[in-house]
């Protein structure tokens, strides 16, 4: 394998653990809204993720950073042609970060109120956009020869096809948030999680059917890469399958694990499809901006592979020990959740 | 508007945003490190609520830090994508590597210090704040590192149309990082420094809590005396390599538009008529310009005049010659503020070694609007680095305006410009009307029971 194939695969690897990680912590966002009664409930949500959320956060901005180094024509392609999404994806990150650190720090209703506004609309709209981000990908962009993206925002960006896969995006990621919360917390709470993915079971199994559908019509994904798509989507649907049991017989930690499995699976397929191009160009294949084109030089690759050869190891250490050290569910318990 | 224009404004405004948070992040990560030590190695009470109350001003600072620092990891890509095919090869690099060295650092441990207190030993605890303030000071390093390439390129060839690569060490080791980046953190340790340190001022003027706020105080003035001699001192170094390696940008900051003439003279202040190429008066003070430049009284520093002569040489025809009224003003209003600094700082030792600290009303005083000092030198810091560095965003490699994105309209840079000042301003008085209520509530909240402290993020904990 060349350097420039690894990293096109640590790429992948690192949009992966981004969405299984920040995933569920969009999903709690989501659920201070949907699920949470009372202003209690509300901290004890937001303590669930309280000391991971900055943490995973970064394997976004690690991409992120990944493609500048690993492949500069596709961040600077992606991230100027998709400029409105990102300012709203950006907007929406900053709302949301701030709101964890302010919102307790006053208690007057307002101010409460608007850092709860923030920490929904700011777990709402990433995950939605993201979904739009990758469909979009995998459907073709108008690409020129100049690798310049000139993207109308209705059509180009947003379509009935990538409105889907921003929907079916937000609701596999609600429900990864829900098991976790079913894991995280006691009582009530824990129950409520429980009924509530049961609730959204049914339609997010339509969404996911749908949005298979939908990638068949809309793309050549399948022509393309039909012999992986079919089985993965194929064990996706089978893990789907299982999950119900698994929720009706209250297994949460296995629960968590299909939810999460299921969100990896769409996010690799994305990559699936992708793969050998970074961007497909909707006007002339030919403009199409594979792997090769984008990358960086031999030297570059090398030593990143090196750096990221001796620290990835490190960080992964350290990630799940803060895990273990948090591993206890949050309660309302007045002696645990002191204040 | 053109999209350069805009393009370069919300660069400007979003970072000079982000580095009001940064170097107080930097500091107080490691003033509180410092706290939490004195706590476990004294064990006294008093420590733990030291680092506890300048703790709660370096969580709301960092917040702030970490979300408008995402918008400079993705605006590369985003205002400059002819920037970032041009230099990702190289510049890309440090980027990433900050992210997986310090990012994952900083917010992991940060979580475990912040939810940590009851549930983590004491040394894994006090560990957990020094490897954040670890993490911020690589942070720093890496991220200077790709603007040091910028300011100075280094390591690379050019190749396929782009910069590449070809020697990392010689990235590591760019000269203008090795003086960037002490006179940086220096710059970071003091404004951490005088904002304990006008804060305990204030305190200790309203006669609250004074044992604790006289020992933040002298913390803070010893960091603080230290720091900002640091910061001349490294801030010289600075110049020397101005004047050998980027000419223009320290003739600009001298408004010296002809040859000095040997010895050197440096200017104090000037009338700067950019249109005549010439100052209408000048103050001036012989031979220390020689001096600041080479360390001895003699040496000529060369004019703009002369220097863009001979880019036109090299580079072709075109004016090579920075804004110089915001150069030579921005270098004299930093420096002005490290001299203060240095001043203030002395006098408070002096101070508390008469033991008249407390009582010194004047002086303490002085030290709630000394807080701003700090803030005033690192803006006026970056915008001297950058704005003398133009008309290159690359020194002698690329112009600034050949890096902005050809595909982005100047409507949508002016939509995120107003949507993000926007919010940066919603931000920064959320972020100051935090920091005056907890100065108003000072240290020891928890025990007088104000139960108004339902904060989770600090208190709260998962278990
Ligand atoms: C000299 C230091 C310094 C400088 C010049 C910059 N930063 Fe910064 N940055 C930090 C020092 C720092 C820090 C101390 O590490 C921060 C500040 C507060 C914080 O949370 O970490 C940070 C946060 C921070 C974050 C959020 C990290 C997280 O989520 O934990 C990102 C993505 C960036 N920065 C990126 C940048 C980029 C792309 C810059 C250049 C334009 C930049 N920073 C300038
Ligand atoms: C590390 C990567 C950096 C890059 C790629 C970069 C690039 C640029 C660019 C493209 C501009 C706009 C061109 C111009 O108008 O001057 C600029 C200006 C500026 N940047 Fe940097 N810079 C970097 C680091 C920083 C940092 C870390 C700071 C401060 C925290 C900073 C402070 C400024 C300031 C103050 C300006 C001048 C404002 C202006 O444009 O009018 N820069 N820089
Ligand atoms: C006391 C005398 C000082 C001197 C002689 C001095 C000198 C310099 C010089 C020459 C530069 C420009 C480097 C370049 O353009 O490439 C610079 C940059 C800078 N200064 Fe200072 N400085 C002083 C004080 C301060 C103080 C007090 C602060 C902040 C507290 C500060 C913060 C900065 C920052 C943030 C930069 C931009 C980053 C960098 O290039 O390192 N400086 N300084």
């Amino acid at each position: 394998m060349e350097l420039s194939e690894l990293w096109f695969v640590l790429i992948g690897v690192l949009f992966v653990g981004f969405v299984f990680l920040e995933g569920f912590d969009f999903g709690v966002g989501m659920a201070t809204k949907f699920l949470a009664k009372n202003d209690m409930e509300k901290r004890i949500l937001i303590n669930t993720i309280g000391p991971f959320w900055d943490a995973n956060e970064v394997w976004l901005l690690t991409a992120g950073g990944a493609m500048f180094a690993a492949f500069p024509h596709w961040y600077a392609t992606l991230f100027s042609g998709y400029y409105l999404a990102f300012v709203l994806l950006l907007l929406a990150l900053i709302a949301r970060g701030v709101a964890f650190e302010f919102r307790g720090k006053h208690n007057t209703a307002n101010w409460v109120k608007t850092w709860d506004w923030s920490i929904f609309l700011g777990s709402l709209l990433p995950p939605f956009l993201l979904g739009v981000l990758f469909t979009g990908l995998i459907k073709g962009l108008p690409i020129g020869a100049d690798m310049e993206m000139n993207a109308s925002f209705f059509g180009d960006l947003v379509n009935v096809y990538t409105v889907i896969g921003g929907i079916v995006f937000l609701m596999l990621v609600y429900l990864h948030g829900l098991m976790f919360i079913s894991l995280k917390t006691d009582g009530d709470l824990r129950e409520r999680a429980n009924r509530a993915a049961q609730k959204m079971y049914l339609a997010t199994g339509i969404g996911v059917v749908v949005f298979v559908l939908a990638t068949a019509f809309y793309t050549d994904a399948f022509t393309n890469r039909g012999a992986i798509l079919i089985p993965l989507y194929g064990v996706a649907v089978v893990l789907y399958l299982f999950l119900y049991s698994l929720l009706k017989n209250k297994k949460e930690g296995l629960s968590f694990t299909m939810t999460g499995l299921i969100l990896i699976l769409v996010t690799v397929s994305f990559f699936v499809v992708l793969f050998p191009n970074v961007m497909i160009s909707s006007i002339d294949p030919s403009y199409s901006i594979s792997l090769y084109d984008a990358a960086s030089g031999a030297y570059s690759l090398k030593v990143m592979t090196i750096v990221a050869g001796i620290f990835v190891p490190i960080v992964l250490a350290y990630t799940v020990w803060s895990y273990y050290i948090f591993r206890k569910r949050v309660t309302n318990n007045k002696e645990h959740l002191e204040y | 508007m053109s999209e350069l224009i805009l393009a370069r404004i919300q660069f400007a405004s979003t970072t000079i945003f982000h580095f009001f948070f940064v170097p107080l992040s930097i500091g107080l990560a490691f003033l509180v490190a410092l706290m939490e030590t004195l706590y476990v190695v004294k064990k006294q009470e008093i420590y733990k609520e030291m680092s506890k109350f300048w703790g709660k001003f370096f969580l709301i600072n960092f917040a702030v830090g970490v979300v408008t620092g995402i918008i400079q990891e993705f605006q590369f890509g985003m205002n400059w994508s002819d920037y970032s095919r041009f230099v990702g090869d190289v510049f890309g690099p440090p980027l990433a590597i900050e992210a997986l060295l310090a990012f994952f650092m900083e917010s992991t441990f940060i979580g475990l210090w912040i939810f940590g207190w009851n549930r983590l030993p004491k040394k894994i605890h006090l560990l957990s704040i020094w490897l954040v303030s670890f993490g911020t000071a690589i942070s720093a390093l890496w991220i200077l590192a790709a603007n040091s390439f910028m300011q100075n390129p280094v390591g690379y060839t050019i190749q396929n149309g782009r910069a590449e690569m070809n020697n990392f060490l010689d990235i590591l080791t760019n000269e203008k990082l090795l003086v960037a980046y002490p006179h940086t953190i220096f710059a970071s340790l003091t404004t951490a420094a005088f904002l304990v340190g006008g804060i305990s001022a204030w305190n200790l003027l309203k006669k609250r809590h004074i044992e604790f706020f006289k020992r933040s105080a002298v913390i803070s003035l010893i960091i603080g005396l230290v720091s900002s001699l640091g910061v001349a001192f490294s801030g010289h170094t600075q110049a020397q390599y101005l004047v050998s390696e980027q000419p223009m940008k320290m003739a600009a900051a001298e408004a010296l538009w002809e040859d000095s003439g040997d010895p050197a003279s440096w200017t104090v202040i000037a009338g700067i008529d950019t249109e005549n190429k010439d100052n209408t008066f000048q103050l001036d003070i012989p031979y220390a310009l020689s001096f600041l430049s080479y360390g001895k009284f003699s040496g000529d520093v060369k004019g703009m005049n002369t220097i863009q002569e001979e880019y036109e040489q090299l580079y072709g025809e075109g004016d090579y010659i920075p804004p110089v009224k915001t150069t030579f003003w921005s270098f004299r209003i930093m420096v002005a503020a490290g001299g203060l600094m240095i001043l203030l700082s002395f006098i408070g030792l002096v101070l508390h070694w008469r033991q008249k600290l407390p009582t010194s009303t004047r002086f303490l005083k002085w030290m709630i609007p000394a807080i701003f000092l700090p803030y005033i030198a690192n803006t006026s810091g970056w915008i001297m680095s950058e704005i003398g560095r133009q008309p290159w965003v690359v020194n002698g490699l690329m112009l600034t305006s050949s890096g902005v994105s050809p595909s982005v309209s100047s409507g949508q840079i002016l939509f995120s410009l107003i949507a993000f000042s926007l919010i940066y301003t919603l931000l920064a008085i959320a972020m100051v009307f935090l920091f005056v209520k907890v100065i108003k509530k000072g240290p020891y909240a928890s025990e007088t029971g104000d139960a108004t402290v339902t904060d989770p993020f600090s208190t709260g904990r998962v278990g």
